[in-house]
Formats: structure tokens, sequence, C-alpha cells
């Protein structure tokens, strides 16, 4: 079977599928939807259409971002939109059958949105939700709407057909428009991929690798799992198109075996493209052969440095060596290896689609495209975000993401993962593009965007982030291992109420020392959250360190917490909940906290009914409490 | 010799380049890297048993010792960290009277904490196995804990 009518018949399947009389139920089972219960509503929807014979076909997609309200579920009728709904509980999934599938009535109340052409009375198009309106998907373009284990869905959506264009062009020409186009790296360092194949393009030797890296070790990066478990043919064809512009045999997958969903996705893509020809030998009757290898590794954090990677793939300790001969030159076996991330090999192929002008007309002048990025902490619509190159990071925050949790107020955002700079909330207009990024102290990175508000402490967030990449550091520089251990060390002693006046100048200094000193990018940006803490929110180290305080109240050193007489209602539940029993009282008593017992837990706060709210947490001026338990509305009478 | 390790090994050729995926699926039948499995690997890969130890001494996923019948692993990633992962940790130390790296006596639960499950989403994140528990809070803990005693 040729490309055309492997193309034909998948276009076909897929108009069959959607003019079909019968309804379609589509629901997000990737990874984030799993953990939200989707399988459990997979298998109730299922056994609720048995039981009310029913005919609808269930599909499972992957994610299309919005985290915060998995599980998703989507309903298609013939001749409408897909209509979004979530979160979805065995009950709406019960009441979604009955009402929109039997019924006809798409029920407003609980839906998110349409997706696709043609309008609902009262359901806002996904485009027009705040969420949506300020992003661009191209990497993400299939992600949430196609079925990953199938791949004519893909095909039937213009996958495969930039390969096809790749191979009526020479390697040169690929390299060339790839160039053009002016892609960068998406897995942090931003090097331009159009030269980076080049390099390897002209390196000498007839045996040539492509390895994709797959190794997600940013906490709170989830890119590129979405992307393998939402889509997993737009990445593999961009190998394709790389291995062919490189001249590359072989390919490697460097995957956690801990993604076994996005590894088990693969494998069924990989089994798929074998039985239509586009892998192995002579692919699709061209003279051009690559075989690929999904490598479940073990791999730390460390090993997603591209020569470190290339150590573990040989079997040794992901440590990075030297630069050059650089991996394009002598990777793999010490033959010429490329490696490219997940995210930008998804972008290769959508640019082969639809050209490189297409791509380049979006973004900045140096960085083109989009970018993805996961937006966590405290915002309310945390999730997976692909935005143009270019725009500002209130709008990802704050249009995007929402309001701040609580009603709090933003105080910092995190980019680029545990090795990125924190920006203060008075650089929220700062454009998103490697060039701005890096200027102000953070990093791209993988792309991991985390918001903070005024509940944070600075300080405590620095030593989080510095306890991450100390660990991790492979320790052959001795900069890097020896000085994240003193800077880390500093840390503890600021947090624990040893502080002196003088480590904040000795944090910089070390800082300072171990970039410079480290021979890899860990090192060489590990010490970026202590620096932007240092510079962007000195004074609370100085808090720290000269009054002994914790302006957010997180230090348990400089914290305490106490039941305000005059709200406490006697209602016994922080007293049952307190794991230290530090708190005494009795029905309709004062509850008091025994200061040398308490624990600093917090979970008196957390439990202490809203409407009272007797329990504060202080640091420095505390408020005066009872002694001892007195009777509700005895206090202040004597 | 280990049948287990031997079936492990049968699937791969004698290549170097195998070790970590040998050491991986060794581990998953094998519960831990046993002196023996190191032993069988050394000889079929034809590296020393040293060479062997410092490689999968270096990877975190790799352990020496018997495992818990439940691992729990708390995140403690940044968006779990400033969403309270600390305090889920320290709850889950109370409740089981362990420090991260540990396994309680009876060897029902070993502590861990790991840096992050990608769902950052659902924080704090607390993983019992392959079951993750989002949104947690301390007072949730003892809830997820008790059905797994």
């Amino acid at each position: 079977m040729n490309f055309e009518q492997i193309q034909r018949n998948a276009i076909a399947e897929w108009e069959a599928l959607e003019n079909n009389e019968m309804p379609r139920i589509y629901i997000g089972t990737a990874t984030c939807g799993r953990s939200s219960g989707a399988l459990e509503i997979l298998d109730h929807i299922n056994a609720e259409l048995e039981q009310k014979n029913i005919d609808a076909r269930v599909i499972e997609v992957g994610c299309i971002g919005c985290c915060y309200l998995e599980p998703l579920v989507y309903i298609a009728r013939r001749g409408h939109p897909r209509i979004c709904y979530g979160p979805v509980t065995a009950e709406i999934a019960t009441q979604l059958v009955t009402d929109y599938i039997i019924n006809d009535n798409p029920r407003p109340d609980l839906a998110l949105c349409s997706i696709g052409e043609g309008e609902i009375d009262g359901i806002p198009n996904l485009s027009e939700l705040p969420m949506f309106k300020p992003q661009m998907r191209i990497a993400l373009r299939n992600c949430g709407y196609i079925d990953p284990g199938n791949i004519n869905h893909y095909i039937a959506r213009g996958g495969y057909s930039g390969l096809i264009r790749a191979l009526k062009m020479t390697p040169e020409e690929v390299i060339d428009e790839v160039s053009k186009s002016g892609l960068r790296g998406r897995g942090g360092a931003g090097f331009p991929t159009g030269t980076k194949w080049q390099l390897c393009h002209d390196a000498a030797g007839d045996e040539k690798y492509l390895i994709c890296n797959a190794h997600e070790g940013d906490p709170g990066a989830y890119i590129d799992r979405a992307l393998l478990e939402g889509d997993p043919h737009s990445v593999l064809e961009g190998m394709l198109i790389g291995a062919y512009a490189i001249g590359a045999t072989h390919g490697y997958i460097y995957i956690s075996a801990e993604y076994l969903l996005a590894i088990a996705r693969l494998k069924t893509a990989l089994k798929q493209m074998e039985d239509y020809g586009l892998l192995s030998d002579n692919i699709l009757g061209s003279n051009f052969s690559f075989h690929i290898e999904v490598k479940e590794e073990a791999g730390d954090f460390v090993c997603g440095e591209e020569t470190a990677m290339i150590r573990s793939l040989e079997g040794k300790r992901g440590m990075p060596y030297p630069r050059p001969p650089f991996p394009a030159t002598s990777g793999l076996m010490g033959k010429p290896t490329n490696v490219n991330n997940v995210e930008t090999l998804a972008n290769v192929s959508a640019i082969l689609l639809k050209g490189a002008e297409w791509y380049a007309s979006c973004g900045t002048e140096l960085s083109k495209g989009t970018k993805t990025f996961t937006l966590g902490g405290k915002v309310s619509r945390t999730g997976l975000v692909e935005v143009p190159m270019g725009i500002t990071l209130r709008e990802v925050i704050h249009d995007i993401g929402g309001d701040i949790l609580d009603d709090k107020e933003l105080k910092a955002v995190q980019i680029g993962g545990p090795t990125g700079g924190f920006l203060p909330a008075s650089d929220l207009d700062l454009t998103v593009d490697y060039e701005h990024l890096t200027d102000a102290g953070t990093i791209m990175g993988s792309g991991s965007m985390i918001v903070v508000d005024n509940d944070t402490c600075m300080v405590d967030l620095a030593k989080c982030c510095l306890s991450f990449t100390q660990a991790e550091s492979c320790g052959q520089c001795v900069l890097c291992r020896e000085g994240t251990m003193q800077m880390l060390e500093i840390l503890t002693d600021i947090t624990e109420g040893r502080g002196k006046p003088e480590d904040i100048d000795l944090l910089l200094e070390l800082g300072e020392g171990v970039k410079l000193g480290s021979l890899c990018a860990l090192g060489r940006t590990a010490p970026n959250p202590v620096l932007t803490t240092i510079n962007n929110f000195r004074e609370e180290y100085e808090a720290h360190i000269k009054r002994k305080r914790c302006p957010a109240k997180v230090c348990k050193k400089f914290i305490s917490f106490h039941i305000l007489a005059d709200k406490c209602q006697g209602c016994l539940i922080c007293m049952r909940n307190c794991p230290a029993d530090a708190i005494t009282g009795g029905k309709r008593m004062i509850h008091v906290i025994d200061q040398s017992k308490c624990i600093k837990c917090g979970i008196c706060l957390d439990v202490c009914p809203s409407r009272f709210g007797a329990v504060a947490k202080a640091s420095g001026v505390q408020p005066v409490t009872p002694e001892e338990p007195i009777p509700v509305g005895s206090w202040g009478k004597t | 010799m280990s049948e287990k390790t031997r079936e492990v090994m049968e699937g791969f050729t004698r290549d170097r380049s195998n070790l970590l995926p040998i050491l991986q699926k060794v581990q998953e039948v094998e519960d831990y890297l046993t002196p023996q499995a190191i032993t069988e690997i050394s000889r079929f890969l034809d590296i020393s048993e040293n060479d062997i130890y410092s490689v999968a001494s270096f990877y975190t996923r790799f352990r020496f010792t018997r495992h818990a019948d439940h691992t729990i692993r708390v995140c403690l990633c940044t968006a779990c960290h400033v969403r309270g992962g600390e305090r889920i940790l320290e709850s889950v130390e109370r409740e089981l009277n362990i420090q991260p790296g540990q396994t309680t006596p009876d060897f029902k639960f070993s502590l861990e904490r790991v840096a992050c499950f990608g769902c950052s989403g659902l924080a704090p994140v607390l993983a019992i196995d392959q079951d993750i528990h989002g949104r947690m809070t301390p007072v949730k803990v003892k809830e997820v804990l008790a059905r797994y005693k």
C-alpha cells in the first residue's frame, strides 16, 4: 500500500467516525486523568451504556491541558461539536448519558466548552475560554483530540505528510527548512535545531544515531509525557525527519522506566508504523532506512544532560563529559549522534507539514514558534499550556492561569524547574523567550512554571530547590558537589535560626563559584534559585538572620500556633486531630496549645472550621491567649 | 543461579549497553539486586562486579536490600512544596514512625521522597505503589494509609 492509499483510508475512517449516527464519548485517560480517576469513569460509562442498551463509541484520548478539571469527558453527536465536561464524577457521567445521549439535552450547566465547528446554545467554544484564548497549539495540536492508539487518526489530521514532503527533498533542503523556521531546542538550552542537525550531517561516518530525549527529570514538568501519551506519532514523525536529514540509521528514545503509559503508547505506535512501512528498511519504498528502539532507563536528573544520557545508554554511570568532542561528531559509541527533545521533534513534524514560513511567523525575532509550559503552584487553572514565544508572563499567569488561589497575591514565579530562578511580581511584563528569561536570571529549561504566593517563604523555597540539585549532582565537579552542599547547609542554618549576617554574601560568592566551576548545565544553573531570591527578596533573608522572623510564616523555628480565645467555640475538632496531643480543652471550653509539645504541623489550622477561624499562626508578635482552658465566652471578662 | 535472573538475561544480547535494562528487569523480578544476581550479570556481560556496583549505585532507582510490601513516595517538587508537600511527608513520617529511605520493621511500608510524578496539577501528591493520591492534606494521609494497613 502506498502512502496515498494509507492516507485515503485513514481519512475515510476518520470521517466515518465523525459522521456516524452513533454518539462518541471521548475520555482523557493520560496519566493526569488516571490519577483523578478517569479509568473508573471509563468503566462506569461502559457499564452505563450496556445497561441502557445504547450504541456508542467510547474512545480514549490524551491530555488537553486543563489538569485541574480532570477527569474530562467529551461527548459528540453527529453534526455537533464535541462538548467537554469536567471534572466528571460517576454521578455526572450517568446524568450525561441519560440527558445528552438519550434525551438530547447537552446540559450547558455541566459543560465547560465545545470543541470544533458548530455552536451549541449556552456553551462557549474552547477558543473563547480564558485559559485557551492566548494559547497556540502546535506541539500539542492533537493532544486530547485524537486516539493516540490509532495511527489513522494522526494520518487523517495531516500526520506523516511532513515526512512525505521531506523525503521528496534532499537532506540539505530539510535542514535548511528547519533552520529557516527558527526552531530552537526545547529541552532548555535553546540551541538552533537546524544548526545541530547540520553539524551531525557534516560529521564523517556511515553510522549515525538520533536520540530522542524523553527523560523529563524536571520536577513539575510533564510536557514530554503528555505528548508521548497523547500524540506519540507527532514525535516519531519528527524523529524520522531528523534521521533523514542527518543520515542516521538508528534511533533511541531515552525514557524514564516510570513513564509506563508513555512507553506502552510508543510501542503500539512503533508497531503501527512498521505495519504501514513507515519504519525499518526502505521506508515507504525510498532508500531511507531507520530503526527506533525504546530505551527504558533508570535515568537520574543529570541524565537529561545529553552527554550524561549518552553514557547512560552505553551502560555506564550517567555522568556528563567535557565537550568538544560534541556528540555531533563523537557521541554514542563514538559515532556522530544527535540528541533532540520530545517537544522539539513534535514541532519538527509540524514545520515540515506546514512550512518554515508559517512557523517563523509566530514568536519573536530570535525565538520562533511556541513553547509548552506546565503551569503549577498557586494559580487556579493549573495544567499544560502552549503559548507563542513573546507572550508576557502576565498573560500566561493571569490570563491563562487565572486568579491566585485563596485570594492571595502573586509573589514570584519560577521558570525552568528546580534550577530556574525566581522572578518577582514586578517582572510580570517580561516576554517569554530564551534571551529575556536568561537575562532575568532564569532559564527556559524544559518548561515548568511555578507560581508562588505570599504564603511562601523564599528562603525555604530556595532551600527546597537546592536540596534537590544537591542530591542530584553527579559529584564529579568539586564546586558542584561541595559547593551546593555548603550552600544547602548555610540555607538550613538560616531557616533554623543559626544564620549569620555574612551568610548572604557568602551564598552569593559560592553561587557564582558553582556556576563557573561546573561542567554541565546542572551545576551551572543550580545556584539560580538562591541567587535570584537573594537579589529579589533580600529583605526576607535579612528577616531570618537579623530579626529571627519568617515573614511568610513558614520556617518552623520562627513560628508558633495559637488558638484565639475570642473566636474558639470549644468544638474539640483541633484537639482530636492534633497528632502531638498538644491541645487541651473540653466541650465549650476555649482550647489552649501547649507550646512545649506543639510540633508545628499546622493541622489545627487546617481543621478549625472556617466559620470560627480560631487558629492563628504567628512569627514574632504572639497573640495573648489563656494559659488554661476556660469556658467559651469568659475570656476578657474577669 | 536464580531461574528468574536467567530468564531475564535470555531476552538480551551480551552487550554492555544492555546493563541498565538488565538491572532494571532483574530488580523487577527479584525485588532488589541480590549479590548473586550481580555475579550472574557480571558473567553474562563479561564486566567486573565492581563495575556493575559502580553503575548500579549511581542510579537512585536501584536498591540492594529487600523492599517493603508497599512503597510510599511523597512528591517534594516545587509545585508540591508550595502546596504543602513537606507537611505531607511529615505526616507520613509521624504515622509510620520512619524517615525517608527507611522501611517499617514489619516490611509493610517503605518511605521515599521523590521529585515529581508529573501531576503537579494535583499537588501535593503522594503515591502508594502505583496509585497516585492527589490534593493531599495531613488529615487525608491518615485515611489513605489506613486503607493499606
